[in-house]
Parts: structure tokens; C-alpha cells; sequence
């Protein structure tokens, strides 16, 4: 299918979808690193006018990454509900985004956007997505209430989770153990308390997993853990008999980044079934934990679709999203600053980056999160993250990650720390997960108003998490 | 306030209990409350070590001075200076696969050596301008009688692969990097030294070997770190290959520094 426009009477011409999609985005270094991006400001905005007139329904017929050879695309396709899609289906991706903006001010929106999501297709998101301004995407992003729940309930209007991320260099316990205290202290880890080993080892895996075990029995914790590492490893210990809680996994948008990953589908749905069947859940289960991230397919030299043509990376991470729902997951965050300058070359395009993937994620049925956060060598700073923080935080984004001090000594980068977290809930009204909230007016860490008190480590009850 | 000086800025007495902890971990534990935020203390110190490492990624490698090391320590004629296809420091953190490429018309004389070494910018400057020179005095103490290396090149705005590029045009058999890692809050000026057997068109980052974190006192010593090249170089020379296998082959995983690193990812397929 060939699409056009003409602005100021100049014809621009786009071959197929993934022309379309990919001249439509808002400038970004991956998309030109890919060769895909628009060569003007003035081509990107004809693309967009082009796009704003394709129907919502010939996304069901025109393949963006090819059906035959891409499972991904498959389980978008096979999984497609028709009558979930009925309300929108007459509308163009422009006219998507008026109906979009005109649901989100109903009072019922959190109803019409949750019936609406098995009806979409990531292609059509990220496509409405490429024509929103920013306010767009925060506006429609927090019309949409949704939860899903394991010890602790996650999302829900007027709450703002958090992953604990006690990192450290060398899978030190005491180490660990310190970071945990400091984050709890500081009313952190509702969403996950989740760490990025130092060592891929099966046996180190397993001693942190026990260690945070003991730590959640220990103080009767209602959160859940989880030790970030490859899902073959994770099936491996739950095999042995592990305290595994959530299974986690790095997912991408095509069947070939997958495989780079070392996963396909049929992988991911053993690891459900697996983590399912330890029911270690209170109050839900849901036991799946993603971590997705722009540029990720690109990277692994898998973003080619129809025609062998470069996809642009908000449309293949979108597409994530498609893998992620299809596993009910308890937690999906994007990783928005980490992959670096080539993907996302500064504060202006880390925020929108981070502000689509939160609005596609939630508008496709997501439990989302997002890592804000930066490398040393983007144009970013501590700064930018308190904006797009702040921003993430009124679009209703159902957790953010957050390490001792901002500083990810592990991995080597720049997040939110627990204090951002104490500042974001306190400016925005924001509440802890319910279950976790309660722990901690029963551990008399919370005040009257909610906020988190500061008190002495040593009288707080839980000094000897450390010892 | 004195940033030397931690007692400085009068901390809560708490702090003697994070103090104890804060051995057992490099994570930012303790810091304090001013209300929800962080203290000036610890604010400023964050900003100070992002600073760094921002200046250490756009510092401008201080060339003459570094071809005066390099003869200082070795002695010969000036070190040949070649550059990337990224045309400025800009292009060059955007556009991976450019740092990938030399700049057209590169020329370089052919050498009868074993080993090209390259000396490369990376994405720390800063760290190739403190440890390239005495790396390479190592490299030259650990090679003598061993192996033969060619005459040094600096390369600017250079990721790793630029080196392969580089052997091809030399002539050499194998090529090893020395480049700037990419700078942390901690540390800013560690060198990398990436060792790659045969490279060509078809080399990829599982074909190298990597020996990281070179920057003493806090990192990897010098003649630790030549060493280790030296062996990896040899046990490549006999093995016919580099990468994944020879670290399985030789049993060098034991060694300090043989590890995983972040530089060039995720995109140093190519």
C-alpha cells in the first residue's frame, strides 16, 4: 500500500506501514542510526498527516513485521478480539486520537479504555501515539485504571509503586541487605524488591533469592521478590525448589530480538505455567515481571520488517507489549534512558520516549512502570529525570524503579532514588500499594498524613535486617 | 563545604549506623533527609561525579601529549594518528557504526609484526591521556621475546571494531585496543584492552576478548593487565581463533579483569 500527502503543494510519498510508521516519529538518534527516520521536519509532519488518514482496520490486514516468519506478529493477530475493537473500528488513527482524548474526560473512561484494550493492536497504539502531543499521551495514559496484583496490589487511581533495586557490585549479602533496609526505610519496595545480580550463576541467583525471602518472612513483608535474571535460569530454580516469586525476562518486539534474548513464546508460557503453579500469590497471581526498552530489537540487528525495511523502535517496542499481555503480567517496565546517546540521544527524546511507552503499555491493557533513568554519555542529568519523573507521575504510571541515592553502582547508571519517590508522592498525592502501605503504619515508619517519618534506623525495628 | 571531608556539613549522629554498612556496599546508603529530599551534601556530590564523567566522555584526547608519553616510554618516531568516520564528538556517541569506520583515504604503512596496537579514545578520553602511555610501556615489557609488536596508532573518535580496520590495513595477524571505557560515577578513567585474532568483515564482539577495568590504584595494574593480553594473544596465535572458545579452551577466566564489559554494547555486532 502506498500512502501520500501534500504540503504546501508538494507531494511526499510513503511505501507501506512501516514507511509510514518510522517518517511519522518524532525525531529520535535510533531511528536515524537505523537509516528510517524522516530527512526533514517537514517530511515527518506530511507522514503524519498521511497517517492520521489510514484506517484503524487496515492495521488487521497490512503486516508491519511479517506474519510468516514472526510469531510475535502471529500472536498479535490470532489474539485480536473483534468485539473488543467494534467501538473503534470505523475510525481513522486520527480520528483514534479525538476519541481517545473525548473518552479519557468521561467519567467513565477507566471502563471504555480497559473493554477496549484486547481490541487493539500495538501497531495501531503506537501509531495514534506518533500523532499525540505530550499532554496527549499523559491525559489518555492516566484515564486508564487498571490492577493487577501478587502480595501487594499494583495500580489503581491515586497510587505510585516502586521497585526496590539493591543492586550491588559483587552479590555481597550484607550489601544487598543494606540497600534493602535503606529503601524500606525510606517507604520503597511495593512494587517488586527486585535485584540485578553481578553473576549470571544459577547459585547466586539462588542465595539472593533466599536471602530476600528471609528478609520478606522475617518482617512479614506483603511485597514480592525477584532476582532479574535469564527465565531458564529462573524455571531451573523453580525446579530445585527456590523461593521465586515473579519470573522475570527481557522481552523484545520481534520474533528475531527474542531469540537474541535466548526466548521465543512457547519458552515464556513454561515460565508462566511454572511461576503459576509455585502459588505463592495473597492477593493475586500474577507472577510474570518484563523489562522492554526502545532500540532493543535494533540492537540485536532485528528490526527488520515487510520488504526487509527498517521498523522504527517505538512501533517494535510497542509490539513488546504484545508478548508481555499475552502472559498476564504483574509488572512491565521500560528501561527508557539505559540503552544510551545512539537510541536516545538526550533529555528531550528520553522524555518522550518515556512518556509514549507508558501511554501505549496502559492503552494495551499493561500493569506499566518505567525505569527513568540515564547514561553519562547522553545529554541528560539528574534534572531532566526530576521532570520526566513528575510527568510520568501524572500520567498515572503505576511504579517507577528506585536505588540508594539515584546510583546504580552495579550497572552503572542513573535512576530515581528512594527520596524522588518521597517526593513524587508527597507533590502528587500519590499512595504506596495498599497492602504495603499498611506494613508500614504498622512498622511506624508512616505519619498521619501518609508521609513517610524519619526515624532512626536503629529504633525502627528493622535494624537487624543487616546483622 | 569541604567535599574531602565527609565529617564536614554535620550529618545526624545516625550516620554512625549507616557509616558500619556503608563498608559492605559502594551503593549510596544513608544519605540523610532535608525533608524528602536529598541533603546540599549529598546533592553536590552526586553532581560532582556526574561532572566527571561527563567531562571524561567530552574531553578532547590531548594528542601531542600523548605521542610525547608514548615516546618517552618507548622511545621511536611519533605514533600515527588516524580517525573515525564520525566527523565530531556528537556524531560520534550517536552513530556507533561510524566510530566503527575509518575516515576515507586512511592510510597506514604495512608492518611485520604480531600484534597491531591501537590506541583509542573510546568513550573516555580521559582515560586513554592517564593510562595509555604506561599500559603500553607493560604491553612492551610483557611482549619482549614473545611477541612482536607493531608501532602504535591513536585513533580518535574509536570504538573498538575501528581496530580491526585498522590490523587489516597494517597487515597484522591480531590487533589489541586500548580504549576509553565508559565512564561511571565512580570512575571515570578506566581503559579497556580488547584482543581480537584475525580480525575481518565477518568479526564480531564474540569474537574478542576483553581484559577491563584498567586503572590503577583502584582498578587493574598495568603489568597484570599486559600480562593477561599477552597470553590471550599467545593462546590465540596457537588456538587460531579469539573470543567465546579460547576463554573456554585456556581456562583464563580466573583472571583478574577477563570479564564482561559495557563499552561498545549493545551494538558492537557489527
Amino acid at each position: 500500500m502506498r500512502y501520500s500527502s501534500i504540503i504546501r503543494g508538494q507531494s511526499h510519498e510513503f511505501d507501506g506501514l512501516v514507511e509510514l510508521l518510522a517518517k511519522a516519529s518524532p525525531r529520535r538518534s535510533g531511528d536515524e542510526l537505523a537509516g528510517c527516520a524522516a530527512v526533514s521536519e517537514t517530511e515527518r509532519t506530511a507522514a503524519q498527516w498521511a497517517l492520521a488518514d489510514v484506517p484503524l482496520a487496515d492495521f488487521l490486514t497490512e503486516d508491519v513485521v511479517p506474519s510468516d516468519t514472526d510469531e510475535v506478529t502471529r500472536l498479535i493477530l490470532d489474539g485480536h478480539d473483534r468485539a473488543a475493537f467494534a467501538p473503534v473500528s470505523s475510525l481513522t488513527v486520527g480520528g483514534f486520537r479525538d476519541w481517545l482524548l473525548a473518552t479519557a474526560t468521561r467519567p467513565d473512561a477507566a471502563g471504555t479504555l480497559a473493554g477496549l484494550a484486547p481490541g487493539l493492536t500495538p501497531e495501531m497504539v503506537a501509531a495514534v501515539s506518533k500523532l499525540m502531543r505530550n499532554q496527549d499521551l499523559i491525559a489518555v495514559s492516566r484515564a486508564v485504571q487498571m490492577t493487577t496484583a501478587f502480595r501487594t496490589t499494583i495500580g489503581g487511581a491515586g497510587r505510585l509503586a516502586t521497585r526496590l533495586q539493591p543492586n550491588h557490585v559483587t552479590d555481597d549479602a550484607t550489601g544487598v541487605a543494606a540497600a534493602v533496609l535503606d529503601g524500606l526505610l525510606l517507604g520503597c519496595g511495593d512494587a517488586v524488591i527486585g535485584i540485578n545480580p553481578a553473576s549470571d550463576s544459577p547459585a547466586t541467583t539462588r542465595r539472593l533469592l533466599e536471602l530476600l525471602d528471609q528478609v520478606r518472612t522475617r518482617y512479614d513483608i506483603p511485597c514480592q521478590t525477584c532476582v532479574l535474571t535469564h527465565v531458564t535460569t529462573t524455571l531451573q530454580l523453580i525446579e530445585q525448589g527456590a523461593p521465586v516469586d515473579l519470573v522475570f525476562q527481557s522481552i523484545a518486539g520481534t520474533q528475531a530480538a527474542n531469540r537474541s534474548f535466548g526466548i521465543d513464546l512457547a519458552l515464556l508460557a513454561e515460565a508462566h505455567d511454572a511461576g503459576r503453579s509455585l502459588g505463592r500469590g495473597t492477593v493475586g497471581q500474577h507472577v510474570m515481571y518484563f523489562e522492554t526498552g526502545q532500540g532493543s530489537a535494533l540492537s540485536a540487528g532485528a528490526h527488520l520488517g515487510v520488504g526487509g525495511r527498517p521498523v522504527d523502535q517505538q512501533t517494535l517496542e510497542t509490539r513488546a507489549y504484545a508478548v508481555a499481555r499475552a502472559f498476564d503480567p504483574l509488572l512491565v517496565n521500560t528501561v527508557v534512558g539505559f540503552i544510551g546517546p545512539e537510541y536516545l540521544a538526550d533529555a528531550k527524546q528520553i522524555t518522550r520516549a518515556g512518556l509514549e511507552d507508558n501511554c501505549c503499555g496502559k492503552l494495551l491493557g499493561l500493569p506499566m512502570g518505567v525505569d527513568v533513568c540515564y547514561t553519562n554519555h547522553a545529554d541528560a542529568d539528574a534534572d531532566d529525570m526530576d521532570d520526566l519523573a513528575v510527568l510520568l507521575a501524572v500520567a498515572g504510571t503505576d511504579f517507577v524503579i528506585t536505588v540508594p541515592g539515584g546510583d546504580d553502582v552495579m550497572l552503572g547508571y542513573q535512576s530515581l532514588s528512594f527520596h524522588d519517590a518521597l517526593f513524587l508522592r508527597r507533590s502528587l498525592g500519590l499512595r504506596p500499594a495498599p497492602e504495603f502501605e499498611r506494613w508500614l503504619l504498622r512498622m511506624g515508619l508512616l505519619a498521619e498524613d501518609g508521609s513517610v517519618l524519619e526515624i532512626d534506623p536503629r529504633r525502627s525495628g528493622l535494624s537487624e535486617l543487616t546483622a | 563545604m569541604n567535599p574531602d571531608r565527609p565529617d564536614d556539613g554535620a550529618l545526624p549522629a545516625v550516620s554512625d549506623f549507616w557509616s558500619a554498612l556503608s563498608r559492605t556496599t559502594r551503593a549510596r546508603i544513608g544519605l540523610g533527609r532535608s525533608g524528602d529530599a536529598l541533603p546540599t551534601r549529598r546533592v553536590l556530590e552526586l553532581r560532582t561525579d556526574h561532572a566527571a564523567a561527563r567531562d571524561a566522555v567530552h574531553t578532547v584526547l590531548d594528542v601531542p601529549r600523548l605521542q610525547a608519553d608514548l615516546q618517552t616510554d618507548s622511545g621511536g618516531g611519533a605514533a600515527p594518528v588516524v580517525h573515525s568516520a564520525a566527523g565530531s564528538r556528537g556524531e560520534y556517541l550517536r552513530r556507533p557504526d561510524l566510530g566503527r569506520r575509518l575516515a576515507p583515504d586512511t592510510v597506514l604503512p604495512r608492518q611485520d609484526a604480531d600484534l597491531a596496537v591501537v590506541l583509542a579514545d573510546g568513550l573516555s578520553p580521559t582515560a586513554l591521556q592517564r593510562h595509555g602511555a604506561p599500559l603500553l610501556g607493560a604491553l612492551r615489557r610483557a611482549a619482549a621475546g614473545r611477541l612482536r609488536l607493531a608501532t602504535p596508532v591513536i585513533a580518535l573518535q574509536a570504538r573498538v571494531a575501528l581496530g580491526d580496520r585498522v590490523a587489516e590495513l597494517l597487515g597484522t595477524p591480531a590487533v589489541v585496543v586500548l580504549i576509553g571505557e565508559r565512564p561511571g560515577l565512580t570512575t571515570s578513567d578506566s581503559l579497556g584492552a580488547y584482543l581480537t585474532h584475525a580480525p575481518g568483515l565477518g568479526t564480531t564482539d564474540a569474537d574478542r576478548n576483553c581484559v577491563s577495568n584498567i586503572h590503577p590504584p583502584e582498578g587493574l595494574e598495568y603489568a597484570v593487565a599486559a600480562e593477561t593480553v599477552v597470553r590471550l594473544a599467545l593462546c590465540a596465535r596457537q588456538l587460531g581463533r579469539s573470543g567465546v572458545d579460547l576463554k573456554a579452551d585456556v581456562g583464563l577466566d580466573a583472571l583478574p579483569g577477563n570479564g564482561p564489559s559495557v563499552l561498545d554494547a549493545p551494538l558492537g555486532r557489527d
